[in-house]
């Protein structure tokens, strides 16, 4: 178990080194790729305002110029000890986990990412909740009565469910349930109380953000676990264990969907590691300021410092989550081979 | 003792047709696969409803400008006479809809929702389609050469998988989008957005088919008749291209028809962003993100989100219908 649990980590640690190659890729060699110039790339970061002098003059102090082996060590220098930006009118500080320095708003990046995390956090958690209930709940009823009205019923709105863009359900269910309507209960996009603050008011502006998000993904894994349930339920250890004279509840529950979730779990640490880096579809359609919404604006404005704080931010939750996933699979699926 | 059988006549020289000959006279034929699976799927109505529907599409989507000549105005010509300046919204009930105007006309600037749903379509299925056959090359090369080839060179395509598969890919995605300049690789305008949008959607992709094309090498390449093309002295390309793809075409195929409709989305969600094809080049996601701030007018979001609802679904239902079609223990 322990040689399992340190080859994860040293996986998840080339993963997170990987991941910080293509960011630094797409901020600093994409670019150059696309024909920009040392200096271009100066101006973007300090803001458009900067004259042909001032921003070869902060190309100069910022390093653009130097290999780009050089850049990136600066650039996983910054992340791990923190970072000092000359930039020609001033230095700024960007201290210990620096991802990024926005020269538009003159702020590290990071600190604005902590802020905004908890808003993406209670989006995906409460979302999760009634996904994870709703769709592994639908998909095993639907296995377990396959072709029954229920079942077809339940499967045509999954795939209904799967073939709807949330940034389009969020906005008709804004349209029918919010601004004055008359079945107005929940709240409008934009806003948000912190838990802490007030629970109540925190669910009823999350309420409608939840339910959306939920659906669409209790629809993706209502088709899973079916798929899931059907497989495991024919397998020849199920027959054992109603011959042994298993209470079926217990068949179900203990041998059938015991091994019928190990997949489902992994989708799930992807799925939940994917979203708390930034829910940027639902957080755009309900305007709710977390760390998704975050990165739009930033791209919006063109602040890309920003953007890539929460690029790496966004990977670094996904190589966790599927750290954890690993290792919850040892301990869920006693078939997993440690070794 | 009585013989085991009684056989009239000369059994050895008895044509194993014959028994049908009192049925309905035919032939038997041997079937392809692929005939096989056009029976399956010429039974579900399902699908072909599916099928169908995509037809229809592609032919909206080549036949644009001439819809729209016939139909609508052009994309990007205003109405300014169609909008009520005071509030900017659309004269008349239900957005201004009526038989010169068949959805209505957008707040603001008044430009014809029909012909941009129309024209929408274009850009909409020209990206996926070009995104999947990016990651559908990608994918079946790089399978095909981890599965045949296995030892370091699978270890090595693995990974790589797993690490796109565990890639933050929207947020990468929106990145990458954002960084690149309005002119850039010799290209501009909606040539750049358009070849941009269908590397990083195809490339980003292509990990789902790869996964799926090696596991499939991997048992193929076990099989006796590789032994046996092997046995007469072919090599590895001859192998590859002659003995295996052949075998791959069918999970190729179900998988292209299941993703295509996830890069629909892909696109859309990157257009809604603002970091897809730019206004005012009609796309779907993008007249979402304009109907988003206009929400008084309600039909401006529906006609937009009913068409990619509509193509998603027809993509997924057709693939699915060809999945039961071409590999049967699935269902």
């Amino acid at each position: 178990m322990v040689t399992y649990i340190i080859r994860r980590l040293i996986g998840a640690v080339i993963m997170l080194l990987i991941v910080s190659m293509a960011t630094f890729a797409i901020f600093f060699l994409v670019p150059q790729l696309a024909g920009a110039t040392p200096e271009g790339m100066a101006s973007r970061y300090v803001g458009r305002t900067a004259t042909a002098e001032t921003a070869k003059l902060a190309a100069e102090r910022l390093g653009f110029n130097d290999p780009l082996v050089v850049q990136y060590g600066r650039f996983v220098k910054g992340i791990v000890a923190g970072a000092e930006y000359d930039y020609g009118p001033g230095v700024e500080e960007c201290p210990a986990p620096c991802l990024g320095y926005s020269f538009i708003t003159r702020q590290p990046v990071f600190p604005d990412l902590m802020n905004r995390l908890p808003i993406t956090l209670s989006l995906a958690i409460g979302a999760a909740v009634i996904w994870v209930i709703m769709g592994v709940g639908i998909g095993v009823l639907s296995a377990l009565r396959r072709g029954s009205v229920f079942d077809r019923a339940a499967m045509t709105v999954a795939l209904a469910g799967v073939s709807l863009p949330i940034f389009f359900t969020g906005l008709v269910s804004l349209l029918v349930f919010s601004y004055g309507n008359p079945f107005s209960f929940a709240a409008q996009g934009g806003h948000y109380t912190t838990f802490l603050d007030s629970p109540s008011q925190w669910a009823y502006n999350l309420l409608l953000p939840w339910i959306t998000l939920a659906f669409l993904f209790a629809a993706t894994y209502a088709r899973l676990t079916r798929a899931g349930m059907l497989e495991t339920m024919n397998e020849d250890y199920i027959r054992t264990a109603r011959a042994k004279g298993l209470r079926e509840s217990t068949v179900v529950t203990k041998h059938g969907l015991r091994a019928a979730l190990t997949p489902i779990l992994t989708v799930f640490g992807l799925d939940f590691g994917l979203l708390i880096g930034g829910a940027v579809l639902t957080e755009s359609a309900y305007s709710l300021p977390g760390l998704g919404k975050y990165a739009i604006d930033a791209i919006v404005n063109q602040d890309l410092p920003k953007v890539m704080g929460v690029t790496l931010l966004a990977a670094l939750f996904v190589v966790v989550a599927s750290l954890i996933v690993d290792l919850l699979y040892a301990v869920v699926d006693p078939r997993v081979r440690l070794a | 003792m009585t013989a085991p059988l009684d056989v009239p006549g000369s059994a050895t020289e008895a044509d194993p047709e014959a028994v049908l000959a009192g049925a309905d006279r035919k032939a038997i034929q041997g079937r392809s696969l692929g005939q096989i699976a056009w029976m399956r799927l010429k039974r579900d109505k399902i699908a072909l409803a599916g099928a169908g529907v995509i037809v229809f599409l592609v032919l909206v989507a080549l036949f644009a400008p001439l819809i729209v000549k016939f139909l609508g105005h052009p994309p990007l010509e205003f109405h300014r006479e169609k909008i009520d300046q005071s509030t900017l919204t659309p004269t008349g009930a239900f957005g201004g809809m009526s038989w010169d105007y068949l959805f209505g006309v957008e707040p603001l600037w008044g430009r014809d929702i029909f012909s941009r749903i129309v024209y929408g379509a274009r850009i909409s299925l020209l990206i996926a389609f070009l995104a999947t056959l990016l990651s559908v090359v990608i994918g079946t090369v790089l399978g095909v050469v981890a599965g045949y080839f296995g030892g370091w060179v699978d270890t090595v395509i693995s990974r790589a998988m797993d690490v796109f598969l565990a890639f933050p890919l929207l947020v990468f995605a929106i990145a990458l989008a954002g960084v690149v300049p309005d002119q850039a690789f010799g290209m501009s305008g909606d040539t750049l957005r358009v070849s941009l949008l269908v590397f990083i959607i195809g490339f980003f992709s292509w990990p789902y088919i790869g996964r799926i094309v090696r596991g499939q090498t991997l048992s193929l390449r076990e099989r006796e008749f590789i032994d046996a093309a092997r046995s007469l002295g072919a090599r590895g390309p001859y192998i590859i291209f002659r003995e295996l793809l052949p075998n791959l075409i069918a999970p190729i195929l179900i998988y292209a028809t299941l993703v295509i409709p996830t890069n629909i989305l892909f696109e859309a969600a990157l257009s809604f962003l603002g970091v897809g094809v730019r206004p005012p080049t009609p796309t779907w996601g993008g007249m979402l993100a304009e109907a988003a701030r206009f929400y008084t007018v309600p039909h401006f979001a529906i006609f937009p989100g009913l068409a990619i609802f509509v193509t998603v679904l027809a993509f997924n239902l057709f693939g699915d219908g060809l999945r039961d079609a071409l590999d049967p223990r699935g269902r």
